[in-house]
């Protein structure tokens, strides 16, 4: 399985045509105690940079993009009724969606983990 | 992702540091611009800060907003022919809430009025401190002396337990009841201390010399109630208090009476007049506001933000102005403005967010009980 990153500061992690999308722990930092996220049904399809899920935290709401092209195959069910999971575990159980990825060559212009630390780093 | 802050950013000038500027970096405050300064808008999160403030006691750095001291013959008179507070009838040690009106009784700013010893001090929002100050100029008569206090901090102690970690630094403060103030001295400096704030809990706000703000700043922050507390808390705090911001719930398009606020104009100055923007006052205590400012509560978990449209059917009947989730009820609140018609409490209505509409009420306010010392009758 392989992580990747973008600079708007989502995390990809990939396995065979599967990406499973979430924000990353700066991400979660920066928004501050979130209290709703707002996820996109199964079956919409996104364009790379689509407006994909919502994420509303007590003072703003913030658009979260599709990294990739894909189809959603799930969304998380569990941040339904524990929103702060993003910010507990924004890397793990904190997930948004899973896409069924149409075109994986959008995968090499993003960031690998080191690449996304330095990134930050200079932020 | 993209974040929008739902906090106006002032253009045109750099932002100017507060004096406490670098005290809020050390303990961990995330800077914002807000009102021409930076300032602090939260330290450890904006939940726990809001949790902490209804609980304990909450240490807001307000120095941006803008401290005006009056002197000079006829100055009451001279006030009066101004804002409608009643200025002539304000003994010393008292403070009331009042507001500045345009001609058409649009609302230029919302303020705190309180009488000295010496003068009368007046407490006015950051960002409209300089438009305030020089509508003040034109208006006030040569005799008046007006001085903007930019070498003096204000903080805000609000809290439950603001009055036992206040009291135990400036004893006396316990004395005074919600909206008296009087003078105390700490370490040698100045204060001026009045029972009042923004957040619908008991507490202060203490003006002093900006070279004291620091070590007050610390000597508080060492009582074990005390935590300083962020911008984002204290807008969090003050809408479920069901207190306007201007700016935001308060503008030049919006009278007093729709912005239910006519309890600052007491009976006299209200039948009498003789401030600026009275006519529409008088015209709409006599036939009603058309468009009412009024809380409102959200079904659901998804909040509803400055700017959403408020519709009743197909009817687009008003504008949310602030909304958020409430830390304390831990659902969505909202403020907005609506058309006189769909003002009653308990109205259904509905707000798009993002295309969806969202069932809504018309709810009283504050959706969170004040806690004020008031002076018993």
């Amino acid at each position: 399985m392989s992580r990747y990153f973008t600079e708007d500061h989502e995390w990809i992690d990939v396995e065979g045509e599967v990406a499973t999308v979430g924000i990353t722990n700066y991400a979660q930092e920066q928004l501050g105690d979130i209290v709703f996220v707002e996820l996109p049904e199964e079956g919409k399809s996104f364009d790379k940079g689509d407006d994909a899920a919502v994420v509303e935290s007590v003072k703003a709401a913030s658009d979260v993009y599709a990294p990739v092209s894909g189809e959603v195959i799930e969304a998380n069910a569990a941040l339904e009724g524990e929103p702060a999971l993003v910010n507990s575990d924004a890397e793990e159980d904190g997930w948004f969606f899973k896409l069924r990825l149409t075109d994986a060559s959008e995968l090499e212009s993003l960031m690998n983990e080191a690449a996304y630390a330095k990134y930050v780093d200079g932020l | 992702m993209s974040a929008e802050p739902d906090i106006d950013i002032e253009e045109e000038l750099p932002p100017q540091e507060l004096v406490l500027d670098g005290w809020h970096r050390a303990r961990g405050a995330r800077m914002v611009e807000f009102a021409g300064y930076m300032m602090p808008i939260q330290y450890e999160g904006i939940m726990a800060e809001h949790l902490w403030t209804r609980a304990h006691a909450g240490l807001f750095d307000v120095s941006h907003m803008g401290q005006l001291c009056f002197t000079g013959d006829g100055l009451d008179a001279a006030l009066e022919a101004i804002i409608p507070a009643s200025v002539t009838s304000l003994a010393v040690g008292r403070q009331r809430y009042s507001l500045l009106l345009d001609e058409e009784g649009g609302i230029l700013d919302d303020l705190m009025v309180s009488r000295r010893p010496d003068d009368i001090y007046m407490v006015v929002n950051g960002a409209t401190k300089y438009d305030d100050i020089g509508w003040l100029i034109e208006h006030l008569p040569d005799d008046v002396t007006m001085n903007l206090m930019d070498e003096h901090a204000l903080l805000a102690l609000q809290g439950p337990e603001a009055v036992v970690a206040l009291s135990r630094l400036v004893p006396g403060v316990e004395g005074l009841f919600f909206m008296q103030c009087a003078g105390f001295a700490w370490q040698g400096h100045d204060l001026w201390v009045s029972r009042s704030g923004y957040t619908g809990e008991d507490g202060f706000e203490i003006s002093l010399p900006a070279e004291a703000a620091e070590a007050f700043a610390d000597a508080l922050c060492a009582q074990a109630e005390v935590k300083p507390i962020g911008l984002g808390a204290r807008d969090s705090l003050r809408l479920e208090a069901g207190l306007p911001l201007y700016g935001h719930d308060l503008s030049p398009e919006i009278s007093v009476i729709g912005a239910d606020l006519g309890f600052a104009i007491l009976k006299k100055r209200r039948k009498a007049g003789g401030y600026i923007g009275h006519e529409r006052v008088a015209r709409e205590l006599a036939q009603g506001a058309p468009v009412k400012r009024v809380g409102l509560s959200i079904e659901g978990k998804l909040p509803a933000r400055e700017g959403a449209e408020i519709y009743a059917g197909g009817a687009r009947v008003g504008t949310v102005t602030s909304g958020g989730h409430s830390p304390s009820l831990g659902v969505p609140i909202a403020m907005g403005w609506v058309a006189a018609a769909h003002a009653a409490t308990g109205t259904a209505l509905e707000i798009e967010v993002r295309g969806k509409r969202l069932a809504a009420r018309v709810a009283p306010m504050p959706f969170v009980p004040h806690r004020y010392h008031r002076q018993p009758s």
